[in-house]
């Protein structure tokens, strides 16, 4: 068995002049989660389209589960699940039907096909729903769907392209719940998302992807720790205060990011001059992740 | 288990994925067959019955044939080409732009020419059926039944692959639903019209005529009509020949076509 789940080297992709891949390397280690955090436009799902085959490199090496990619995709294929980030699943079926569907097309042989969709009903809780069409279901459970859809055949390996977007947070606490199951069962699990908390709870390792790269990539208390210190000094005030603020910060050495409202200095800790008056706080990957990508998060 | 036994079964055109691909498509079909039967049985009833009624009360013979064996026969053709080629025209398209269909089973280890073979394949099978409906509704108006007519499912189902092709083509080259207009009016009409389906070639100028003998459904006409009145075996050969090179070319055009879509 390949140590890596997913190992991409100076991956490139161009749509004309437009490069949405520029040089990617990612590695996903066996059994852990990794999130793959980027602003819109980053090239998250072209690299997420790439790991089935969808979109076809230009140049670099794609390997999934120890198959090269494009030529082996279709093995590669049979052992992985994913989660799209737009609804696919057939409305006017069941939720039973379309799980039935999926073990045919992931080829689950006929005799453990019952069991196959049984299991799925449980992990996603949707076993009391089996008979309910799918137009029939909440914004919720239409994602549950899609994530069991994507294990009826027991994967090894599950690609989660923004797996909560759109949905209430207590319905993403759910998935979170689900997706972290599924991790400590030992699937290994890639997943794309902008929503830095999700990433921030469930993946072991994030790589920041911007504009086609991947710009940073490590456990995300290193990455803020490497990145934004420890403390974070949080200075409110009307924009030519922190207009003010924010040049003295910079010729001093720090770091800073806005958030609109306020202009944001990193690593505080370690400066002994005096600072102007603020809130203090633990800094966190959002602050890595504005700084990196030079975008706020939605 | 190791790669080399993993990739074992995993090949081009499998079985599986196929019958994967089938069954999502017989499954879906089970949600809207009723419709689909209702307009296959009736829309060619009352082709027959304004054809044979109309023309019918102007002209009692066509080549030999009393008007209702030759329109009977004719509109099979007809039907065929109606429940093949707007289906898979308007089907592949829609699973492409809105459901993203297509996503969900590429994402599974199916490839696209799989994907066309198996929905053109189920599509021709329904074609085959319902291309059968005219047939029977002309029994009732007269048209004597004959052995060779059970022949006719497979002439349908060969024309109707072809047909389905064409129309997963068509899906995968233009860009906007909109656009399926220009490729009915240039191409589906003239087709019906000069097939020798409500009036033989033969009263049509000449280019017309050698336009509608490379017609794939004058080829289908022709094969129904004389499993339905008499073969001419040598003629329908020839014609058979033609169905099953029209359905090979569209075949691989389409996948060429929805290959250039789903995959960048």
């Amino acid at each position: 068995m390949p140590e890596l789940a997913i190992r991409l080297r100076s991956i490139v992709k161009h749509y004309g002049e437009i490069v949405a891949v520029d040089g990617f390397d990612l590695d996903v280690a066996q059994g852990t989660c990794v999130g793959l955090l980027g602003p819109n436009g980053a090239g998250k799902s072209t690299t997420m389209k790439m790991l089935t085959a969808q979109v076809i490199a230009d140049q670099g090496e794609l390997e999934v589960l120890g198959y090269k990619l494009p030529g082996e995709s279709k093995v590669a294929r049979a052992e992985c699940g994913v989660v799209p980030q737009l609804d696919n699943l057939d409305t006017t079926l069941t939720v039973e039907q379309n799980l039935r569907v999926f073990s045919h097309l992931y080829r689950v042989g006929r005799s453990e096909r019952k069991d196959a969709i049984e299991r799925a009903l449980q992990i996603a809780n949707l076993t009391e729903r089996r008979g309910a069409k799918v137009d029939e279901l909440s914004g919720g459970m239409r994602r549950r769907l899609l994530i069991a859809r994507a294990l009826v055949h027991r994967p090894r390996l599950l690609l989660l392209d923004e797996p909560t977007v759109g949905l209430d947070p207590q319905v993403r606490q759910e998935l979170w719940a689900l997706i972290d199951a599924l991790r400590s069962e030992g699937t290994s699990i890639l997943m794309s998302t902008h929503y830095i908390e999700e990433a921030q709870r469930l993946a072991d390792t994030v790589t920041i992807m911007a504009k086609g790269k991947a710009v940073a990539h490590g456990r995300p208390s290193e990455l803020v720790a490497r990145h934004a210190g420890r403390e974070v000094l949080e200075v409110y005030g009307p924009p030519a205060r922190l207009a003010e603020v924010e040049a003295a910060a910079l010729a001093d050495g720090m770091r800073t990011r806005r958030t609109g409202t306020s202009v944001a200095l990193m690593g505080i800790e370690s400066r002994n001059g005096k600072l102007p008056d603020g809130e203090r706080r633990a800094a966190n990957l959002e602050d890595v992740f504005v700084l990196l990508t030079g975008e706020e998060i939605a | 288990m190791t790669a080399q036994r993993r990739k074992r079964g995993v090949g081009r055109l499998d079985r599986p994925a196929i019958a994967g691909v089938l069954v999502r498509e017989m499954t879906n079909f089970s949600s809207f067959w009723r419709a689909t039967t209702f307009s296959s049985t009736v829309e060619p009833t009352i082709y027959l019955l304004a054809f044979g009624f109309g023309f019918g009360s102007l002209v009692s013979q066509v080549n030999g044939l009393d008007y209702v064996e030759f329109v009977g026969t004719g509109t099979v053709a007809t039907a065929v080409l109606f429940s093949s080629v707007f289906p898979s025209m308007f089907g592949t398209f829609v699973k492409y732009q809105f459901q993203h269909t297509y996503d969900a089973i590429l994402a599974a280890p199916v490839d696209t020419e799989e994907i066309v073979t198996a929905e053109a394949l189920w599509i021709s099978m329904r074609a085959g059926t319902y291309g059968c409906m005219p047939l029977l509704v002309a029994m009732v108006f007269g048209l004597d039944p004959r052995v060779d007519m059970l022949l006719v499912p497979f002439i349908a189902f060969m024309s109707g692959f072809g047909w389905a092709c064409f129309g997963i083509m068509i899906a995968g080259l233009l860009k906007s639903i909109d656009n399926f207009n220009y490729v009915t009016s240039t191409v589906i009409t003239p087709t019906f019209l000069v097939a020798g389906t409500f009036f033989p070639l033969s009263k049509l100028p000449e280019w017309a005529q050698v336009l509608g003998n490379i017609n794939p459904l004058h080829h289908t006409v022709e094969l129904v009509r004389h499993a339905s009145l008499g073969w001419d075996a040598m003629a329908d050969l020839g014609h058979l020949g033609a169905l099953v090179l029209f359905a090979l070319i569209m075949w691989r055009l389409a996948i060429r076509a929805l290959t250039r879509k789903l995959i960048t």
